[in-house]
């Protein structure tokens, strides 16, 4: 057993985990935070994704114990308060989701992707920057046009605080 | 429409839950003292159990329990069923070999359950599964269904003679024999339809609970349909009474049919919880679901279409063989039958047709139905048989079609299907406007200058929805009726709770449901809610399926809606004291035609529960419940176009344009609807471009049993959609729809194949048409 100490959605944790458990078991059973979900256990399908340090990561593929120290983010944590992050906001407006099931982990990759282009997406580079999140219901029409929709919305947030 | 009304494109009510992390899904579940369970699974496709040691398991840690098989046939617990009966020809019943929950002597697939073990953790529960010695003695395998017929191949089940569970047929074989001896053309094809997983993204789960106390059992499971799955655990598989058994579906990612069956680790964990004294929650791993889940399709067929000398079809005849895996799972026997061959008269008047389908055992997982269940197998013989026609007769494949359209309804086909309504030329249409079909051979020649092979396909598909007529399907086999249920509760205050039988996994009955109620009685969206996946709250429900929630379970809503307005109407125009057939509801009152009378709805509500001035003799309380049984079957049918571009160098297919016209009837929710088309094509191109499912023919074993190894199709396998619909409303039920969810993966595949082989010259190309077997029929065709 080994003990971790993290930042989860702004809150200091610690617990006790086997050494083998990962992150996303840590979060979906030591924590209780069951909206990050476990589709696939081969780091394929992106259903797990969370933000480790502001970075995009499948807490399938990491420790516990090797998140210990480091700063996470899940789905619980993106909004602000009762608002929606803009990614959550569209993925509503353009109906980017059907059974919710990879819904999450695809709202945390797409933060991320957005983030990681501020001069603005295309619907090329959305879609070969979703290689790591697979949806089965959607056929990614719909989840492309919200990402597109929410950089937008974001690059304009952006220019509007500088 | 209104706001919020039929046709509006509201968001979804459900999707709060779902983009802040708060859905429920069954591997969220926590129940006070619960376990896990893992299970002991067969690595051999096909073996003789000679004895299982457990003992090293249970003094692992944190072991609680170790069952097997035969504990568990010996507490009683029935085997697995099939519940559609079918007869071969000869008059002989289908040949059904048990399947029991466990193992007890002899395993048939890979990935058969043997055993489970209950344990504190899931990890402790693997491990301790590990610890289980099974010795097992090797038997030859067969997965391939034409090979599994063949004299001299493993046999499976002592009750079915060379495999062979039935050899029925439909429609006038004579018919089409004099009408193929007598025609000017037949197109002759041999055609594989691939078999599939379907994929789900949230795997099987289960959790089950005793309770000791109440002698009372709650399993929460992902289900399509749990009160079908409580009553056939209970009738069938004799794990209690149904009024000692609580099912529960909460949020559940998706199923495409393969939801809809009651697998053997639901009922062991309801009947190990029993037997450890503690709750039980088993989720299956990604690896545990390609094994396990039932798969779809695995056709091989012989098709024949004739044609007189002024290209009109004249019979058709279709000969398949269909593999249904190591046993046959619930509605198994139905997909390659009654789902697959009465739709083989497509969009076409043709006067004859018969159709022959062997269904076959496998070492193989059991397969079922998957999104369009049948029906997809159906469209692909139909539309590559015709497209190959129109190349073999030198005519434009859009005019074959539209030379044979079947124009007047209603149309009885040779193949018990009777067609309400349609117009299958204005999908064409449509979709040859939206796809630029006249510029087509401008756009190859000049991909032809960037070195690219360009083609384009169609599909004209047709399926039978809304299932189904009661009397209908128990005639033709069905062991239940496939009616909906819905109960319309009107609160105290006014608000509303609609109880409903069908299942929402993803098709979001909670904003389209409520839109309904909210276009009937004017009320906001936001003041009904949408109950639905409990058994304790619903009395009965078929569950989704089939695309039949709009059609079938919206119908039982409206019903119920037309009593609550009766009650409602009466109560109004008693207080208004105006005459009953003057009140009209709108906006969220109840007016008096032609004055300014009216009762907000909310005081209505309050006046039925008060009770102090209702109508003589009349009950308080307004709560009304209706099941509603279809009359006919619904007949969505459309037209896709795919046009794609083949790199003759690597044989990789680009999707350059997707355009899909469907008749759905009436819609509810535009954008709902839309997304069901998108999804449902995804898994169609899926299917053509980049699925398959592989066994290993020498040993059975899965080759495809990760994400590693099955090609699921990503955002950059797909292009965007150009989707629209037409509209001839449905006259089989009041609210004229026909049903949306499976059209896409019907109607796509032979698109996409169509366009292929347009592309590359070569008509002999096979699903998945990976770029190495589009590169190999490139270079065959060049060779010629």
């Amino acid at each position: 057993m080994s003990e971790v100490k993290m930042v989860v959605n702004g809150r200091t944790i610690t617990g006790n985990v086997e050494d083998r458990t990962l992150l996303v078991h840590f979060l979906r059973e030591n924590l209780g935070m069951t909206g990050t979900h476990v589709g696939c256990d081969t780091s394929q399908c992106g259903a797990c994704v969370v933000h480790l340090d502001g970075k995009a990561v499948k807490s399938c593929s990491i420790l516990a114990v090797q998140a210990s120290g480091s700063e996470v983010v899940t789905i619980e944590g993106l909004a602000d308060g009762s608002d929606l992050h803009p990614v959550q906001a569209a993925f509503r407006e353009h109906h980017g989701l059907q059974c919710g099931f990879c819904t999450p982990g695809m709202i945390m990759a797409a933060t991320d992707m957005i983030n990681r282009h501020p001069e603005g997406l295309d619907e090329k580079t959305v879609r070969a920057e979703l290689e790591g999140n697979i949806c089965r219901c959607t056929g990614y029409h719909n989840i492309v046009k919200a990402i597109l929709a929410a950089s937008e919305v974001m690059s304009k947030g952006a220019a509007k605080a500088a | 429409m209104g706001l919020e009304g039929i046709g509006a494109r509201v968001v979804r009510k459900e999707d709060k839950r779902f983009i802040t992390g708060a859905g429920r899904y069954v591997d969220d579940m926590v129940v006070p003292g619960m376990k896990h369970a893992a299970f002991v699974r067969s690595p051999h496709a096909h073996a003789d159990i000679e004895s299982i040691d457990v003992s090293a398991a249970r003094a692992m840690p944190g072991v609680i329990g170790v069952l097997t098989g035969r504990e568990i046939k010996a507490d009683g617990i029935g085997n697995l069923i099939c519940g559609w009966m079918i007869h071969s020809k000869d008059g002989t019943p289908m040949k059904m070999g048990a399947w029991s929950p466990m193992a007890t002597d002899r395993v048939r697939f890979v990935g058969e359950a043997v055993a489970v073990v209950v344990a504190e953790t899931k990890a402790d529960a693997r491990d301790a599964a590990e610890a289980v010695v099974v010795n097992y003695r090797e038997r030859p395998a067969i997965t391939d269904a034409v090979a599994a017929l063949q004299d001299g191949a493993p046999q499976l089940h002592p009750e079915a003679d060379n495999n062979l569970i039935y050899d029925w047929d439909i429609g006038d074989a004579s018919a089409v024999e004099k009408a193929m001896a007598s025609a000017a053309h037949v197109t002759t094809m041999h055609l594989v339809n691939n078999r599939l997983v379907p994929n789900a993204m949230e795997p099987r789960a289960a959790l089950g609970h005793y309770d000791k106390a109440e002698d009372h059992y709650t399993c929460w499971t992902t289900s399509q349909n749990p009160h079908v799955a409580r009553v056939v655990m209970s009738a069938f598989y004799n794990v209690a009474p149904e009024n000692k058994l609580r099912v529960i579906a909460p949020d559940v990612g998706g199923g495409f049919g393969s939801k809809i069956f009651i697998y053997p680790e639901e009922i062991v964990c309801l009947w190990a919880s029993k037997k450890t004294g503690v709750p039980v929650k088993w989720v299956a791993d990604r690896t545990e679901s390609f094994l396990t889940d039932a798969h779809g399709r695995d056709h091989v067929t012989e098709v024949k279409l004739a044609f007189d000398a002024n290209n009109r079809m004249t019979a058709m005849k279709v000969e398949t063989v269909a593999n249904l895996g190591g046993y046959m799972s619930l509605f198994s026997s139905s997909v390659p039958t009654y789902l697959y061959a009465t739709l083989l008269s497509g969009q076409y008047a043709i006067p004859a047709i018969h159709c022959n389908v062997k269904a076959v055992y496998t070492n193989t997982a059991p397969v079922d139905a998957y999104r369009g269940a049948g029906r997809p197998e159906a469209t692909y013989v139909v539309e590559r048989v015709v497209e190959t026609a129109a190349r073999e007769l030198g005519v434009s494949p859009a005019e074959l079609r539209r030379q044979n359209f079947i124009t007047t309804f209603p149309h009885q086909t040779p193949v018990i299907m009777a067609y309400d309504a349609g117009d299958y030329a204005a999908s064409l249409d449509a979709a040859m406007k939206a796809a630029d079909h006249a510029g087509f051979p401008a756009r190859k020649a000049e991909a032809a200058s960037r070195g690219k092979l360009r083609g384009l396909g169609m599909s004209c598909y047709i399926e039978a929805c809304g299932i189904a007529p009661s009397q209908a399907v128990g005639s033709l086999g069905a062991g239940v009726g496939l009616w909906e249920s819905a109960e319309v509760r009107v609160n105290m205050a006014g608000t509303i709770e609609v109880l409903t039988g069908s299942h929402s996994h993803g098709q979001g009955h909670e904003t389209t449901f409520a839109q309904l109620v909210s276009h009937r009685l004017g009320v906001p969206i936001d003041q009904v809610s949408i109950v639905h996946g409990d058994t304790d709250k619903v009395q009965m429900g078929m569950g989704t399926y089939g695309s039949r929630s709009g059609a079938v379970g919206m119908s039982a809503i409206v019903k119920a809606l037309d009593k609550v307005e009766a009650k409602a109407r009466k109560i109004a125009a008693h207080l208004l004291e105006a005459d009953e057939a003057d009140i009209v509801i709108e906006n969220g009152e109840l007016k008096v035609a032609g004055t300014d009378k009216a009762l907000p709805w909310f005081q209505m509500a309050l006046a039925a529960y008060a009770a102090h001035n209702l109508p003589a003799g009349m009950e308080p309380g307004l709560k009304e419940g209706a099941f509603y049984d279809p009359t006919n079957f619904t007949f969505p049918a459309g037209c896709y176009i795919c046009e794609v571009e083949v790199d003759p160098e690597t044989g990789t297919t680009e999707i350059v344009q997707f355009v899909a016209a469907d008749d759905f009837g009436n819609i509810i929710n535009p954008m709902i609807v839309e997304g069901q088309v998108h999804g449902g094509i995804a898994q169609g191109v899926g299917q053509a471009l980049l699925e398959g499912c592989h066994y290993d023919p020498a040993t059975g074993q899965l080759i495809t049993a990760s994400y590693m190894d099955y090609t699921m199709p990503r955002a950059g396998d797909l292009p965007s959609f150009v989707v629209s619909t037409t509209n001839t409303p449905c006259p089989g039920n009041p609210l004229g729809i026909k049903g949306c969810g499976e059209a896409g993966a019907i109607g796509s595949p032979p698109a996409v194949i169509n366009a292929i082989t347009d592309a590359i010259g070569n008509n002999d190309l096979t699903m998945p048409a990976t770029p190495q077997k589009v590169w190999a029929a490139i270079r065959a065709a060049t060779k010629h």
